[in-house]
């Protein structure tokens, strides 16, 4: 494998091919915000947070870095007034819909952003596919999946998977930023077994 | 929906995840809608996971998850078709058959959608039933129309 050189905010950094720009930025320790973003998960690029300046000789041009491959002496710049711009009204617009997600909170400290700037539509689910992935590429149980598209896209159980897989695993509960697919989850389970739900709920 | 019937048009184009649009465009075509046996049929034969035919399913306009009326009614409400006062045309479509667009009525018999451009505007307002265009329709003409279909 051939070793790249590359520069991030003005530091040289080392990297291989097939890195992304976000990879070799975290190799080098220096921290770029991501919401979608997973290491054992193939990129998605779908939260736009992790968004970088490239310079093309004096012209900027804005990529993700989660997606973008690492060339030879390209120059990156993770942060500037407008990249911090960016990152606020894509924040602002996600808490819209995930008011008090935790994670979403302590990035709009970091970044200035007005969690009531745009009216509130809370859907919770921000689409970031972390859920939906995980549980396809990693456990290969496909028990979660994404239905409608735009506006009224939402995560969905495939019950029957769900019923057989979903109790002993539970490993993208605390993948979620905004904690939506619990919600969907407990739904899904409660409407699977009425009975039993109510059940556990008591003895609980 | 039978199992030959759907086994059939999946032979016709082969076990290939690659085909899964075809073959539900093929059911969808025949069935009038998606049911989810043919789904789960599907999902086995051309070994796609359920998830996958969920989102793909729910994703084109060209797939319905419910049962369809016998008439599709589709009101154009595009910009040459609003102007020219698609939304009255609608709003008795809507009176006459009880159902909003996206909708099917009890009886199975209409399914109605709206459409943001039918490719015909000099023709505005249309009204596409079944396939057939229907032009320049005033709210009684296409009432006069609607009342044909049994
Ligand atoms: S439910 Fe949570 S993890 Fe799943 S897509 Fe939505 S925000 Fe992401
Ligand atoms: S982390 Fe790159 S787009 Fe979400
Ligand atoms: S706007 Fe109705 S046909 Fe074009």
């Amino acid at each position: 494998m051939s070793e790249i050189l590359l520069r991030i905010d003005g530091i040289e950094v080392k990297a291989k091919e097939g890195m992304t720009v976000l990879d070799a930025a975290r190799s080098a320790g220096i921290s770029i915000p991501t919401l979608c973003h997973h290491e054992k998960l193939e990129p998605y690029g779908a939260c736009r947070l992790c968004l970088v300046e490239l310079d093309m000789r004096g012209w900027t041009r804005l990529v993700v870095s989660c997606l973008y491959p690492v060339a030879k002496d390209l120059v990156v710049t993770t942060r500037s007034e407008k990249i911090d711009r960016i990152r606020k009204t894509i924040l602002e617009l996600l808490l819209a819909h995930a008011p008090d997600a935790f994670d979403l909170q302590e990035l709009a400290q970091e970044y200035g952003a007005d969690r009531d700037r745009f009216e509130k539509e809370a859907s919770f689910c921000i689409h970031c596919g972390l859920c939906v992935r995980y549980c396809a590429e990693v456990k290969k149980k496909h028990a979660v999946g994404f239905v409608n598209r735009g506006a009224s896209r939402e995560i969905s159980f495939i019950p029957e998977v769900a019923a057989q897989e979903c109790w002993n695993c539970k490993e993208c509960f605390p993948l979620c930023p905004t904690e939506a697919l619990q919600a969907a989850y407990v739904l899904t389970e409660a409407l699977l077994s009425p009975h039993l739900h109510s059940q556990s709920s008591q003895t609980r | 929906m039978d199992k030959d019937r759907i086994d059939r048009i999946i032979d016709k184009h082969g076990c290939e995840p690659s085909y899964l649009i075809q073959v539900l465009l093929d059911i969808q075509a025949e069935n009038n809608w998606l049911p989810r046996e043919a789904l789960e049929r599907v999902a086995e034969r051309l070994q796609v996971s359920m998830t996958r035919i969920q989102h793909i399913a729910t994703f084109y306009k060209a797939f319905s998850l419910v049962p369809k009326g016998r008439h599709q009614i589709h009101i154009c409400v595009g910009t040459a078709c609003h102007v020219r006062g698609a939304s009255r045309v609608l709003d008795t479509v809507e009176g006459l058959t009880g159902i909003k667009p996206g909708e099917t009525d009890l009886d199975l018999k209409f399914s109605l959608e709206t459409v943001n451009c039918l490719g015909c505007c000099a023709l505005g307002p249309v009204v596409e039933i079944d396939g057939k265009t229907h032009g320049k329709m005033s709210p009684a003409e296409t009432a006069d129309v609607v009342k044909n279909y049994e």
